[in-house]
């Protein structure tokens, strides 16, 4: 299992040694090519061979034929807070919508807490066709136990072919125990979705190696096939008034939570959070010291109130808190208009911000990649653009 | 008190960069390191046990030969012991296989009383080894942890979420991963570094661990890769420069009201 290599066939030319994203392929003395444990499997080498000395060999299907068959149906976890819908679930109604009518099945919700029923109505408005609800006091707050315990139940229960979270704190923390439980394969953070209608296979895009790399999954023999998505990767549907569905209510036997919730700080309470924000202004390494970001500060103000996003260099130096981080390691933003302000644009930031509507990058450096996805692009110093910038504004 | 850390070793992928002709990945001179967020957990430990007498740190990893470099990185921050989890037959595991193989190893240890993962890998960025493994060992995990103090067998944790922090109780063992803000990881003393030199790692075995090979490996693996390919290239816009800055700020302004962008 895993690749093949044929040594016989196999001329030594180490093309697939540099295709290799992980670096497991290298040439022993005489010239042949030998793979190790960093091998994922991912395949990227086999068709820059040149003789084809290259295979992936993977065990016949175990799923038994027919038995993947029993699985129907698109499920997207309804993330709630203090029983807030969560902006992500919509985004994920609007995708799953999408994607069960390809597949030609309904579109469920789960909806998980303590007294959140009423959270219905609004799932029905963005696309739901059921809403499946479980209440009950171990999930008035969010921990991540019992919230896959009730998810796998559910899932045992009514054997969803799909099911798809948002890649938050709360879905990332449960949804990896839940495909553990059910032994279904999970996609973390995807950009695309689609399926193949045939094989109803869900095909999975996400960027992996810090954004350098896509790769697209799936899971062939396992049900459900489970992805997570970040936050603003999808639109948001509009909500049809007067929608409205199927409410199933679901009795799951939990334990008293292991973990308890002392205390929720909210700590955006006066700031404007990057995560929904119209306008973002980010600071980057550029910004030379944490009292520079004073001025992104009025440049924010000077835009009628916009987020302030920082890139990681900024966070790692310790100049503003990583709520504030947009990119892999931070938050994804969609907002309608982005200024990065003394950020070089390193694929990791990119990643995270390339489909604003509007990119404006201030940077001293000619050659920054951030400009390469900039859609207004300032050569020049910050310290002298953005004050010239706000006056511009104000008047 | 007994911690494991969970490390794994990955390409610096700040390093990575691509080759626009090709528009493939290149690697030369990319350095393999601790992921940065494993650095965190470990630090994590290392300052637990400063503050609890009798507390001993556990490093595994899981990962080919090399991997070994980890560890000794580990071993001369100050971990008392590691395991380098090594087989051909991980080869291809995914976040499900991995989590398995991880929690297997575990087992074979002295019974921990908390497992730390950093909070997601740089080149997977999954976020899903360290809760699955929590789930196989049936102990409970906090992703996102910023903050621990440990008193009475019960551990007080924040964790954060998109807006702030959740202030969390949980009775020990546990599970937690590991953010980058909960503290800053301290290098390898000298005294560290000679221990780690003399160190000879003897890599466990998929047999030795006592996993079910049925669950190991590709084969095990319920997700597959079907293409690698690298992102279509980037074409900027505009590009203003060698103009004074307030005629370009006092265009973008103007360019922004035209377009009715505010």
């Amino acid at each position: 299992m895993g690749l093949k290599i044929d040594l016989e066939t196999c001329i030594g030319c180490g093309a697939c040694v540099s295709a290799c994203p992980f670096g497991a392929l290298s040439q022993r003395p005489e010239g042949k090519v030998e793979v190790n444990e960093a091998c994922t499997a991912c395949g990227a080498c086999i068709e820059t061979c040149p003789v084809g000395a290259l295979s992936m060999e993977v065990a016949e299907k175990k799923a038994e034929a027919g038995s993947l068959d029993a699985y129907r149906g698109l499920w997207v976890f309804a993330e709630q807070r203090g029983g807030k819908v969560q902006e992500v679930a919509f985004e994920l109604l609007g995708e799953g919508r999408v994607l069960a009518d390809k597949l030609g099945v309904e579109l469920s919700a789960v909806l998980l807490g303590h007294q959140v029923k009423d959270c219905a109505a609004t799932l029905f408005e963005h696309g739901a066709d059921q809403v499946y609800v479980v209440d009950h006091p171990a999930l008035a707050a969010y921990t991540a136990e019992p919230y896959s315990e009730a998810m796998s139940a559910l899932i045992r229960k009514h054997k969803p072919e799909v099911v798809l979270a948002g890649a938050t704190s709360m879905g990332r923390g449960f949804i990896a125990r839940v495909a553990i439980q059910v032994h279904a394969g999970l996609t973390a953070d995807c950009t695309e979705l689609d399926v193949d209608t045939d094989k109803r296979l869900l095909l999975q895009t996400r960027p992996a190696f810090g954004g350098n790399i896509m790769a697209c999954i799936i899971c062939p023999d396992h049900r459900p096939q489970m992805a997570t998505v970040r936050p603003k990767v999808f639109k948001q549907p509009s909500p049809v008034a007067g929608r409205t569905g199927r409410l199933v209510e679901e009795t799951v036997d939990l334990k008293e939570p292991a973990v308890k919730v002392i205390e929720i700080v909210n700590a955006m309470q006066n700031e404007v959070n990057v995560a929904g924000a119209e306008f973002i202004v980010t600071g980057g390494r550029g910004l030379g010291a944490p009292e520079n970001f004073k001025l992104l500060a009025e440049l924010a103000e000077a835009l009628g109130g916009a987020a302030v996003g920082a890139s990681r260099a900024a966070v790692d130096a310790g100049w503003i808190s990583s709520f504030h981080q947009v990119g892999q390691t931070g938050k994804t933003v969609r907002p309608k208009i982005y200024i990065a302000c003394g950020v070089s644009g390193q694929i990791q930031h990119l990643v995270g911000m390339n489909s604003s509507d509007t990119i404006i990058a201030i940077n001293k450096d000619p050659d920054a990649p951030i400009f390469g996805v900039a859609d207004i692009g300032i050569v020049g110093d910050l310290f002298q653009v953005v004050p010239e910038l706000i006056k511009a504004l104000k008047t | 008190m007994h911690i494991v850390v969970c490390v794994k070793q990955v390409p610096n992928t700040t390093q990575v960069r691509i080759n626009p002709e090709t528009n493939t990945l290149v690697r030369d001179g990319v350095e393999s390191i601790m992921n940065p967020f494993d650095e965190n957990a470990l630090e994590m430990a290392l300052q637990l046990k400063e503050k609890h007498a009798g507390t001993k740190v556990t490093v595994l990893t899981m990962g080919p030969p090399q991997a070994a470099e980890v560890l000794k990185e580990a071993v001369g921050r100050g971990a008392d012991a590691v395991v380098l989890l090594c087989d051909r037959a991980f080869a291809g595991s995914d976040t499900w296989a991995t989590s398995y193989a991880l929690s297997t190893a575990i087992g074979k240890l002295e019974r921990p009383d908390l497992v730390l993962f950093g909070k997601q890998a740089i080149d997977g960025d999954t976020a899903q080894v360290g809760p699955g493994v929590a789930d196989w060992l049936g102990i409970p995990c906090i992703a996102y942890a910023r903050k621990i103090e440990i008193a009475g067998g019960k551990a007080a944790v924040e964790r954060a979420y998109e807006d702030g922090y959740e202030k969390l109780e949980v009775a020990l063992p546990c599970a937690l991963t590991v953010l980058k803000e909960a503290n800053v990881p301290r290098m390898a003393s000298l005294r560290g570094k000679m221990a780690a030199k003399k160190l000879g790692i003897a890599p466990m075995t998929a047999e030795a661990s006592g996993a079910d090979p049925a669950r190991l490996g590709l084969n095990a693996s319920p997700t597959r890769v079907v293409k690698i390919f690298s992102p279509p290239p980037k074409t900027g816009g505009v590009k203003w420069q060698g103009e004074e800055p307030a005629v370009m700020a006092q265009r973008l302004a103007d360019t922004l009201r035209e377009r009715k962008l505010i």
